[in-house]
């Protein structure tokens, strides 16, 4: 798109432009700077104090002693270890299976398709709130389906009490995850997928490129852009599990399914020994977007290496 | 045309019978929900599945109505008459949903145009603190939030809850996406012809970005109705609980009523998977657009 270069632009127009430009923003710009910016600096502040819910005590500016304390507490590394866990085996089996499935409908006609795309993104739209409260009756250890038919089948002998057992916890949440996390890459992969430059497709097999050659040659690489948007999205959504671990387990059985975010909200609101550590609680949700931005800014290294 | 090879034939019926069965397990946990929520007691507690209600009752969702009740709404003192609270609840969910989109739709398709087209200094800089705020997960602003919220008292009201979703700047980012296809040429031609900035935007912008914010409303709508951190954040009070909410604490309450459960589930989840159904062409339009393009 042609624009006119800035040095064109005369200064009574640069004004306008910015008054405009302004003007325009200014409603946004105070709910965002309101509501997403300051409050990000508030906790980076927070962060460094010993605030509690209840101010009985004046707050104190303690520099980085949460964040020293953080990583000596067991709790937390548990949960941050669960987190990762949560992230590796969710990251890749998401992209994995959403691949996999756009590949196996994208070129279903029309209404086929929209209804695949539909049902896989259902459970993102059922709610957390209520995909929990199924899933938990369905993992119930005695009116639960899953029992009575891995029993039935014979594939089990007995029932698994699934979210109390601490081996099994974690696996159940992160099953329960995948099914709310696969819907948006779905989406995404079967439009790249239908933009993918056919005369590079049709190139690659008068050379003779078996499909799958041509797949992961042209096609894959052609969607590189997309993939990554869709690392960074489910990495991002995996750190946030929140509502499956409250709504399920509260981080039990023994700590088996804390993650950070759970051990914010419960050391925020929950923890009864002094109420609520505020400053701690920041302390951990910097910690987090600190690995967030981390891990975003590594993926889209590795990506742009490729 | 190219001739299949009994191989690949055989890999797209073997696809075709994974892909059915895939869609029959994503489809269960709701068919669980609807089934479980007209079963009577007898199926619920029994400890073989029941996979069809023996019969089909409303008993759950009488049970649900009777728990709690609650003034239909209140709006500045005024109170409507008493009803379920689950109604108080679904209503309180679409008014937080409905205000929280339309408040995004114009914010965002104002930004997005000026982020788009206005060569305005600090452009740049701008944008990158939007793409930034994009990767930060929301949970982490969540104290600080709460403690704005009490300052400005707003606490325990929706408006809590609707204006840092209004604040998200993914709404921005999609606008801006949307606006980059309007012809300069044709901005011009209307800036020549003598039309304010503000008529501009009304009868030129806004039409050509309609797709765009059609989009961002049934995002909007759908996010907000599910988000239940912050709602559980920054409601307190049983009358100003969202469904989610209250299906949330209905479950701490009773873990043995599993059909009262499942009707909650169900009133929660199917008024807004009927908005799913209904738009789902434009989402499926914003979800694409909002990727990196380029």
């Amino acid at each position: 798109m042609a624009k006119q270069p800035q040095s064109k632009m005369s200064r009574a127009l640069q004004r306008r432009e910015n008054v405009a430009g302004y003007l325009f923003m200014l409603p946004s710009l105070i709910f965002f700077l309101g509501f997403v910016v300051i409050p990000m600096f508030i906790c980076i502040g927070y962060s460094m104090t010993d605030a509690t819910m209840h101010q009985k005590t004046a707050t104190n500016f303690i520099f980085f002693e949460n964040f020293i304390t953080l990583f000596q507490d067991e709790v937390f590394l548990k949960g941050l270890w669960n987190t990762f866990i949560i992230v590796i085996v969710s990251v890749p089996a998401v992209c994995a299976f959403s691949l996999w499935v756009s590949s196996a409908i994208y070129k279903l006609n029309g209404p086929l398709l929209s209804a695949f795309r539909c049902i896989f993104y259902l459970p993102v739209v059922t709610g957390s709130v209520a995909v929990t409260v199924v899933w938990k009756w369905m993992y119930d250890n005695y009116t639960g389906i899953l029992n009575s038919a891995l029993t039935n089948m014979g594939i089990l002998e007995k029932g698994i009490n699934w979210l109390g057992d601490p081996k099994t916890a974690l696996w159940c949440i992160i099953l329960i995850l995948f099914t709310t996390s696969v819907g948006q890459p779905i989406v995404l992969y079967v439009s790249a997928l239908g933009n993918v430059d056919q005369t590079l497709v049709e190139a690659a097999q008068v050379d003779g490129a078996t499909d799958l050659q041509v797949f992961w040659k042209v096609k894959w690489a052609q969607m590189m852009p997309t993939t990554l948007y869709i690392l960074v999205i489910t990495t991002i959504n995996s750190f946030q599990c929140f509502a499956l671990i409250q709504l399920l387990t509260q981080g039990g059985p023994n700590h088996a399914t804390d993650t950070v975010m759970y051990y914010i909200y419960y050391t925020a609101f929950k923890l009864t020994e002094q109420a609520g550590h505020f400053g701690y609680a920041n302390a951990m949700g910097v910690v987090l977007a600190i690995f967030i931005g981390l891990l975003s800014a590594l993926q889209f290294k590795l990506a742009k290496e490729k | 045309m190219k001739i299949q090879n009994p191989r690949s034939r055989a890999y797209k019926i073997f696809s075709i019978i994974v892909l059915v069965v895939l869609a029959i397990l994503f489809l269960f946990p709701l068919y669980w929900i609807i089934t479980g929520a007209f079963k009577p007691a007898v199926d619920i507690y029994n400890s073989k599945p029941v996979w069809w209600p023996t019969e089909w009752v409303t008993t759950n969702f009488q049970n649900l109505f009777k728990k709690r009740t609650a003034p239909l709404f209140s709006f500045f003192g005024l109170e409507g008459p008493v009803a379920p609270g689950a109604f108080r609840w679904l209503i309180n969910s679409v008014f937080m949903a409905v205000m929280a989109m339309i408040l995004t739709c114009i914010t965002a398709a104002m930004a997005g145009y000026a982020l788009a087209k206005k060569r305005f200094m600090g452009r740049a800089l701008l944008f990158s603190l939007i793409v930034c705020a994009m990767a930060l997960p929301k949970q982490v602003i969540l104290i600080p939030l709460l403690k704005e919220m009490s300052a400005l008292k707003l606490y325990d009201t929706l408006w809590a809850v609707i204006f840092p979703t209004v604040g998200w700047p993914f709404g921005v980012f999609l606008m801006k996406q949307f606006s980059e296809g309007i012809p300069g040429e044709i901005l011009e031609a209307t800036r020549i012809d003598g039309a304010s900035e503000a008529k501009t935007f009304v009868t030129v912008v806004l039409p050509m970005v309609k797709p765009g914010i059609g989009a961002l409303a049934i995002f909007t709508f759908i996010n907000s109705w599910n988000d239940y951190f912050m709602q559980l954040v920054m409601l307190a009070s049983g009358e100003n609980y969202t469904i989610s909410l209250g299906i949330a604490t209905l479950q701490a309450e009773t873990t043995i009523d599993k059909g009262l459960l499942m009707a909650g589930a169900a009133l929660a989840s199917i008024p807004i998977i009927t908005v799913f159904l209904i738009f789902q062409k434009y989402f499926t339009q914003g979800i694409t657009m909002g990727a990196v393009k380029g």
